[in-house]
């Protein structure tokens, strides 16, 4: 699996460096639930957001509207950039707890 | 306990009809159980290696590794599809005569179906570890039985696989010529959709940029969300929200199947009467 991924690293030699200056959101996760649920960023900005698991469970970060999915262990935390993204609600849910985790980010 | 089920057949679903359409397009090659199985193996142990990495898959490439890593597994999942497409155009038309010469089995001619190993290997992959994880968490913390998970888990993954076989039987309902057509057609619109999955992947990752996002959104008419969408994603790639980049790789992967079938069907016209 390491020979994959350095297959794809090669295919991809220029992987962007994360700016230093892309501003950082953190969301935290715990009981299952996302806090901040509803987080405002800027529009037309490139995002990190660091998401970290404070539950002992593996949950799934996912958005159908910002196409991301990225699994965050329990007690670890992952980062996951977006934008630049035009103004708008964007919803997102832990793919393993739906019922209970779930935010929105809203771009203005 | 429906969580348990909802996320197994969602995981589920890809892989079952991957491997329904996979099981239609090797109707009648001798031992292709035996590679589709090691496929199956691969794939278990694979899912369980990389459910045990996730967190170094996870940080590496500064903090995009798990996006690359899915986007590689995607790309090569395509790379592979489109392999055996082009593999089944060369050989399809002997294999449907020889269907017709000795009965519906080939009994002779080892046919190399690595691939196919491969494919359903890697398709199994990104799911599998996803249940795992998440089987993980679940029998972790849990109040309920383990009997009551392990069935709602079972009964997901068995919608999904009767999903699969559904698939299955209704491809070989068709007469061996039109079978391998639609099947060859199906798996080159499964390539494709992977190969804008894997796209989505980079993007997600920074390594690529999204050239428009969304390029459209059809999503008042068919959603990601819906049973029908999330099964048309693994069949043709649906997506109800592409990025520019999404489309150009799907538009890519279909010309670069289509040219490499095209190219690779002539010298076995040639060889034909040779070989009769």
């Amino acid at each position: 699996m390491k020979r994959f991924a350095l297959a794809a690293a090669c295919l991809f030699v220029a992987a962007p460096a994360l700016a230093d200056e892309v501003p950082a959101h953190t969301i935290v996760i715990k009981d299952h639930k996302f806090e901040p649920a509803t987080l405002e960023i800027p529009a037309d900005t490139k995002v990190k957001l660091v998401i970290r698991n404070e539950d002992k469970t593996p949950e799934e970060f996912e958005s159908h509207d910002l196409k991301r999915e990225k699994i965050v262990k329990g007690g670890k935390e992952i980062t996951v950039l977006v934008g630049p993204l035009k103004p708008g609600t964007y919803k997102f849910f832990g793919e393993f707890n739906p019922k209970t985790a779930q935010g929105e980010i809203v771009v203005k | 306990m429906s969580a348990t089920f909802l996320i197994l057949f969602r995981e589920v679903l890809e892989m079952a009809l991957i491997l329904g359409i996979i099981m239609a397009a090797t109707r009648g090659v001798a031992g292709r159980m035996r590679w589709i199985g090691l496929g199956l193996l691969g794939g278990l142990l694979g899912s369980l290696a990389i459910a045990i990495s996730a967190d170094r898959i996870s940080e590496a490439m500064e903090g995009m590794g798990q996006e690359m890593f899915n986007g590689g597994i995607l790309l090569a999942a395509s790379f592979m599809i489109g392999w055996t497409v082009v593999w089944m155009k060369k050989h399809g038309r002997e294999l449907a005569q020889k269907m017709k010469q000795v009965g519906q089995a080939v009994k002779d001619g080892e046919m190399p179906l690595y691939s196919v190993s491969v494919v359903v290997a890697l398709s199994m992959w990104r799911e599998g570890a996803e249940i795992v994880l998440f089987m993980t968490g679940v029998l972790a913390t849990t109040e309920e039985s383990l009997l009551a998970i392990m069935m709602a888990g079972i009964a997901g993954a068995a919608c999904a696989g009767m999903l699969g076989a559904l698939i299955y039987l209704g491809l070989i309902q068709l007469s061996s010529k039109h079978m391998f057509t639609v099947t060859g057609w199906l798996l080159v619109l499964v390539a494709c959709g992977m190969a804008a999955q894997s796209a989505a992947f980079f993007s997600a990752a920074g390594a690529l940029p999204e050239l428009a996002n969304p390029l459209w959104d059809t999503s008042w008419l068919l959603s990601d969300e819906s049973w029908l969408g999330s099964a048309l994603k693994p069949l043709i790639g649906y997506t109800a929200q592409p990025t520019g980049m999404q489309a150009l790789w799907y538009a890519a992967a279909f010309c670069l199947i289509a040219v490499a079938m095209k190219l690779s069907s002539r010298p076995a016209v040639s060889q034909r009467p040779a070989a009769a």
